[in-house]
């Protein structure tokens, strides 16, 4: 009787083994033999999508070739590498088929059957069109070929272990496709096929578990990436300082948008990215975002600043550091303001959140300069001041924002936020 | 009361605190080397070192400037005895208007100091910031480059 539960239970684990293994097995799909071509007009399509896609903005790393990889992407599970994916035959993804690539999209596994890390957001990627996921090909496959290997991965256990991400998979991989809602216009309907789909929006405005999952329930309620906040897609109309879809859609193409702040820190790129595309997906995007309620009225509510507010006497050294650093491009009188409209910073969502992070991190880093929209630039202030200086100007800042809720431990703060990122 | 420490020496300045630190060494102490270009922190002309590192000293007030070390270009050299940066410019005729040169200077300076080999990309990467209108870019990489292969510290 004993040899007999023996058995079974061999018998059981035999059977988990089988199971999970074929579970982790995915087959390798044959390469090309030649080069693939596609007609102008799919090219010219696919770009569009591509761009949608903010796919350059990871796969393309600062000073290297467009879409040949590269890119450090620091997770709490170690450190990952974009790939290349420009069609070189040997570094890149030219002998991939059309189904490989289908399968790498919807499915996130490699031509070759290994399985994509989730950083690269198929999750988001499987619900785009079959029409729009040929036409990204058919465009990447157009881009010029670069040859150049992705830096090694450095996964920390059990995730260096790719075959794992399977059982991810289970949990958060839906590749059923977004039916248009009835009832709601064309444009709110492409806006959340944008917003859901390529655009991905929710890969950083959606808190994330600690396996790396997005916390469905708090879908686009704010997340952090690289040590921004990504502020909440929910509730835009309903904040203390509303946006309205002209204001957003500004926004979204990296121009002025009257009475906010501009594309900051991870933002900025997609802006860039938004600005090349036609105008009118930045306004299905606008209009399905500013559709989406938050439960409640943020507490934000509290911050308006109808008037300045009095300098308070522990505030003197941030409103003599505000002037002779900042006043320049943010005082009332700077050109900045009287004549692109940029608004006071009192008004902006850096100075008005709960958290003092989007402010610290734009004073330590700035806005970097770019060639691809008007956008925005402000030159970075890491090295010109120190964390008390830094601390005594956000505190001002805030009295002037919201008064009643001032931001504790700022220093500390400010100190934590200038050394994150930094190797340990 | 504000305290400045520029190219070793202490100076007791009678200004206010959000002052600028370009205007404190142009007007009070004339070290009129670093130029104000935009005032904006979009040129480099003003830039100068606070301790390692390069700043736009027209972004920087003076009373953040107070209880550390600043270099001016002056600091680096005269005309009889000009540093080697300074020497490796005048070389290359690296100046054509000469408004961006001070600041230019400061700003491989710092490298040079931080990075005593910066590669091609490292130079340009990081002189990014400071713009020459004349155009002379070239003959300031080309001068920053004499130094860094002089292996000369400057």
């Amino acid at each position: 009787m004993k040899r007999m539960t023996l058995w079974a239970v061999l018998l059981i684990a035999l059977i988990g083994v089988i199971v999970c293994a074929a579970m982790m097995w995915r087959p390798s799909i044959q390469p090309l033999n030649t080069p693939v071509t596609a007609d102008a007009t799919k090219i010219e399509r696919g770009a569009r999508v591509v761009e949608q896609g903010d796919c350059a903005v990871c796969h393309t790393r600062p000073g290297g070739a467009y879409m040949a990889g590269g890119l450090p992407l620091v997770t709490p599970f170690g450190t990952l590498y974009t790939t290349n994916i420009t069609p070189d035959w040997g570094t890149g993804i030219g002998n991939w088929p059309e189904e490989a690539f289908v399968r790498a999209m919807r499915k996130g596994v490699s031509r070759d059957g290994h399985f994509l890390y989730p950083a690269f957001p198929y999750v988001h990627y499987s619900r785009m069109s079959d029409a729009d996921i040929s036409d990204a090909y058919a465009y990447l496959m157009s881009v010029d070929p670069v040859q150049a290997r992705a830096p090694e991965n450095h996964m920390m256990f059990p995730m260096n272990f790719r075959p794992l991400v399977t059982f991810w998979n289970l949990l958060f991989l839906r590749d059923d496709p977004l039916v248009p809602v009835a009832g709601q216009s064309e444009r709110w309907n492409r806006g959340r096929y944008l917003v859901e789909g390529a655009g991905h929006c929710s890969s950083c405005h959606t808190p994330l578990n600690f396996i790396g999952g997005e916390k469905s329930s708090e879908h686009l309620g704010g997340g952090l990436v690289d040590g921004w906040h990504a502020p909440a897609l929910t509730g835009m109309t309903q904040a203390a300082n509303p946006w309205t879809p002209e204001q957003l859609v500004a926004y979204l193409r990296g121009e002025v948008a009257q009475g906010h702040g501009g594309a900051a820190g991870p933002m900025l790129p997609v802006s860039l990215s938004m600005a090349q595309l036609p105008q009118e997906d930045a306004e299905a995007v606008a209009e399905y975002i500013l559709s989406l309620k938050a439960d409640i009225t943020p507490p934000a509510s509290s911050c308006v600043a109808a008037s300045p507010e009095p300098i308070k006497p522990d505030q003197r050294e941030g409103a003599a550091l505000f002037a002779g650093a900042c006043a320049g491009c943010h005082g009332g009188g700077a050109p900045m303001r009287t004549i692109d409209g940029r608004p006071g910073l009192s008004v902006v969502s850096a100075a008005t959140s709960d958290s003092p992070r989007n402010l610290i991190k734009t004073i330590l880093e700035g806005i970097p300069l770019s060639t691809r929209a008007p956008s925005h630039y402000m030159p970075p202030f890491a090295d010109a001041l120190d964390d008390t200086h830094i601390a005594a100007l956000a505190g001002y800042l805030r009295g002037q924002a919201c008064a009643a809720k001032p931001w504790a431990d700022l220093e500390k703060t400010v100190t934590t936020i200038r050394h994150e990122g930094e190797p340990k | 009361m504000i305290t400045l420490n520029v190219n070793g020496k202490d100076h007791q300045l009678d200004i206010d605190p959000d002052m600028p630190l370009l205007y404190a060494l142009r007007n009070h102490l004339a070290l009129n080397g670093a130029k104000y270009g935009c005032g904006l922190g979009q040129c480099g002309a003003c830039t100068v070192m606070v301790g390692d590192k390069p700043v736009f000293s027209c972004l920087v007030p003076a009373a953040a400037a107070s209880g550390k070390t600043v270099r001016t270009v002056e600091g680096l050299g005269s005309a009889d005895k000009p540093g080697p940066l300074q020497a490796a410019f005048i070389d290359a005729q690296a100046a054509q208007c000469g408004y961006c040169i001070a600041g230019m200077i400061m700003r491989a300076q710092a490298l040079i100091e931080t990075v005593p080999h910066p590669s091609d990309e490292q130079i340009r990467e990081h002189m990014a910031p400071n713009l020459c209108r004349c155009g002379t870019h070239m003959r300031i990489f080309s001068a920053i480059k004499a130094v860094v292969a002089s292996g000369v510290k400057p």
